[in-house]
């Protein structure tokens, strides 16, 4: 098994804590793990990347071949457009909030990226900022995205939950129940898609 | 034993603790920050009393490592590929000397310049400095060259440099780590001769380095880094250095090439397999991240042959990260893409952080310098680099660190007025302070505003060696009491702070304004451990 996956968003906005938590639960699963961060000058507003690759065999490069991810995982709309090169243009999905970071003078008028989504064969538009908000933290909306992706993702679902879990374990049970909420109604609303 | 998943940085870091490191000297540099950090973290590095503590510069980092090295103990200097031409001088002398205790140099590059102002390939230093050098393929190889690396420095007494590039230095994967060595004792050289470079010394050292070469190459040779993989069809030969080896292996299914591969991860070249793959095949591919280092050695100046392809001969480009798509097309296998970016989406720019001091620093700059029209504002590397950029548009030059100062100093020597030079609280010590002393020491009229966030930031917030010190640095320096002001960049100061810079521009000496408040990401990270703090 294989899943190549092009993670994004503005730089700050935690796209890292997903990979983390994948991660986690890849390597427990014995499974083969390679994922390039973006760090540096971008971090500052810009927009930020990571080729996260997960395999059953050793993996050889460090990004992903464009043309050849199954996913785009992102928690900015505009931004899962950019990486659209990489993906699969026949099996991949792309992953999405649907919530506008607005950092630029241009950013492009709402509803015509709507209209570039909607173009797209599979995906998952979702507002994870919602979601997240009326479960009572804003702050977990990149949760709510990974859960998601997750019917997508090949592990589990209970690993990738016992991963959130060891993921916040330090910061209390509050937090993780929060965490978890979030990663599960994300589930919900791609299984009901 | 387990795997540990590591950052290339990280695995390197870790490979260093385990093979028996003292100390670690670094400046934070992007994409090699990371190592310094993991070591400062690192609960092994602190029961090992392994000194970590960040470094004025990549200079004084290098000769402390040297100074570690030379009383007999293992010292590792990090830095990014541009912080090497500022150790350059300890650097290319200590090859000279020769190493006591294991001396390992790591510089990591940054092609395609994420992060950075060029793109130079340290293995060009690593030649220039006559010394052994490696280039990790992946994150268990940075690992196991580290380890190897301080053996090796002890075996031959010599600086032995390992080369990162961004795409190893910021991917992770999991690590396999060997057993712990511990640290040397002090141990004193004997020949009283050995580090002091003396003419007379020098040219016996320089000798003995030369007479080196040939053993190095050997270790080449039969370096377990260096592979030939042996493939049916000579039609085409590929050399792969570093990362781009794995490039290219993920273009092959099960990554079995067909072609003859020779990988190559340790320097100096080993010629007799270089000479192998040349003889044995039709046409022969260099990808090498970087540089074309490998591919201008073999094709030579004359190119009398013209099958050595690379990115000299266009097969790759000439500049830039390589990947697997661009591998593909230089082998003339199909090349994938997956669909178009939709033209709506537009660049998003790094910018400065919602509240950070530097905004309030250029808009202030903006206002006082309008009358005087552009190109006056010489700035520097940090954060405030991005006072280039929209709705600031604010400064003239970057160029290389503490290079504001010196670089308005001549702007003033050549009859420009006024003139402002932009610089950080931790440039300015990096390489800032010899600068403002020329200008001190013919009086030039030039006013440097420090902008004074307290942290080293855009590296992600390490310490700086300015914290609280500037006022008095520049007073020592010679900079007169009344021309130092420290000012707060807040709108409320606003017009003050306007004012005041005015006022400086149109004396005819050398003044420091220092716009003083915390970085907005350091602050926010200390409030939030603050209130951690609070409820537990």
């Amino acid at each position: 098994m294989k899943i190549d996956i092009i993670l994004a968003g503005v730089g700050g906005q935690g796209i890292l804590s997903i990979a983390t938590i994948v991660g986690y639960a890849a390597v427990k699963r014995g499974m083969y793990m390679k994922q390039a961060e973006v760090h540096g000058m971008s971090q500052r507003g810009g927009d930020v990347q990571s080729h996260f690759r997960l395999s059953d065999q050793e993996i050889a490069s460090d990004l992903i071949p464009m043309g050849k991810a199954d996913m785009i995982i992102s928690v900015e709309p505009m931004e899962s457009l950019r990486y659209l090169p990489w993906l699969n243009p026949e099996t991949g999905w792309l992953i999405t909030n649907d919530q506008p970071f607005v950092n630029i003078p241009n950013y492009p008028d709402f509803d015509q990226l709507n209209a570039e989504l909607g173009k797209l064969k599979n995906k998952v538009v979702i507002n994870a900022d919602q979601i997240a908000k009326d479960l009572g933290s804003a702050r977990s909306a990149n949760m709510v995205i990974l859960g998601a992706a997750s019917p997508y993702l090949g592990i589990p679902f209970e690993e990738i939950e016992a991963a959130v879990k060891e993921n916040f374990a330090r910061k209390g049970e509050e937090v993780v129940n929060t965490n978890i909420k979030c990663l599960r109604a994300g589930r919900e609303f791609a299984e009901k898609l | 034993m387990a795997k540990t998943l590591f950052l290339g940085d990280e695995a390197v870091a870790q490979a260093a603790l385990d093979a028996g490191l003292s100390g670690v000297y670094a400046y934070p540099g992007t994409p090699s920050t990371e190592i310094t950090e993991f070591i400062q973290n690192s609960k092994q590095g602190r029961e090992g009393q392994v000194h970590s503590i960040w470094a004025g510069n990549e200079k004084t980092a290098m000769e402390s490592a040297i100074g570690m090295s030379y009383a007999g103990k293992r010292a590792m200097v990090c830095m990014k590929h541009v912080g090497l031409n500022v150790a350059a001088d300890p650097f290319m002398n200590s090859s000279i000397t020769g190493a006591n205790g294991g001396l390992v140099v790591v510089v990591a590059d940054d092609p395609s310049m994420h992060s950075s102002q060029d793109e130079q390939d340290s293995r060009f230093f690593g030649k220039f400095a006559l010394i052994p050098f490696y280039e990790p393929s992946n994150q268990q190889e940075a690992y196991d060259i580290t380890y190897a690396a301080f053996e090796y420095s002890e075996k031959f007494h010599t600086p032995v440099l390992i080369r990162l590039t961004t795409r190893l230095s910021h991917s992770r994967a999991g690590v396999e780590r060997k057993e712990a060595r511990p640290q040397n004792p002090l141990h004193i050289e004997e020949n009283p001769k050995q580090f002091i470079l003396l003419p007379a010394n020098a040219r016996v050292h320089y000798r003995t380095l030369l007479g080196k070469q040939e053993a190095f190459e050997n270790e080449s040779l039969n370096s377990p880094f260096n592979k030939y993989i042996d493939g049916a069809d000579k039609k085409m030969g590929i050399i792969a250095s570093g990362i781009a080896y794995n490039y290219l292996m993920e273009n092959f299914e099960n990554h079995q090439c067909p072609y003859p591969v020779l990988k190559i991860s340790q320097y100096p070249l080993p010629s007799k397999l270089i000479a192998k793959i040349v003889d044995e095949c039709e046409t022969v591919l260099v990808a090498e991240e970087g540089y074309p280092f490998i591919e201008e050695q073999v094709r030579g100046i004359l190119n009398r042959t013209g099958n050595i392809i690379g990115r000299l001969s266009g097969a790759l480009p000439r500049d830039g990260e390589l990947n697997p798509n661009l591998i593909a097309k230089a082998l003339g296998l199909p090349d994938t893409y997956g669909m178009p970016i939709p033209e709506l989406v537009v660049p998003r720019p790094p910018a400065l952080c919602v509240g950070c001091p530097h905004i309030d620093s250029y808009l202030a700059i903006n206002e006082a310098m309008a009358e005087h029209g552009k190109g006056k504002v010489f700035a520097d590397i940090g954060c405030y680099t991005l006072g280039a950029l929209p709705p600031y548009n604010a400064i003239y030059t970057t160029v290389d660190m503490g290079a504001s100062i010196t670089m308005a100093k001549g702007a003033a020597d050549a009859g420009l007025r006024p003139v402002l030079a932009v610089i950080g609280d931790s440039t300015f010590t990096h390489s800032g302070m010899t600068s403002l002393l020329d200008c001190v020491y013919e009086n030039t009229p030039v006013t440097v505003m420090i902008l004074d966030n307290s942290t080293t930031g855009m590296t992600g917030g390490q310490d700086s060696h300015a914290l609280g010190v500037l006022g008095e640095i520049c007073k020592g320096l010679g900079v007169k009491e009344e021309h130092i002001h420290r000012i707060t960049p807040l709108k409320k100061d606003h017009e003050a702070n306007v004012e005041l810079i005015k006022k400086e521009l149109a004396y005819e000496g050398v003044s420091v304004i220092i716009p003083t408040r915390e970085c907005i990401q350091t602050l926010s990270r200390r409030m939030k451990k603050q209130q951690a703090a609070k409820r537990s």
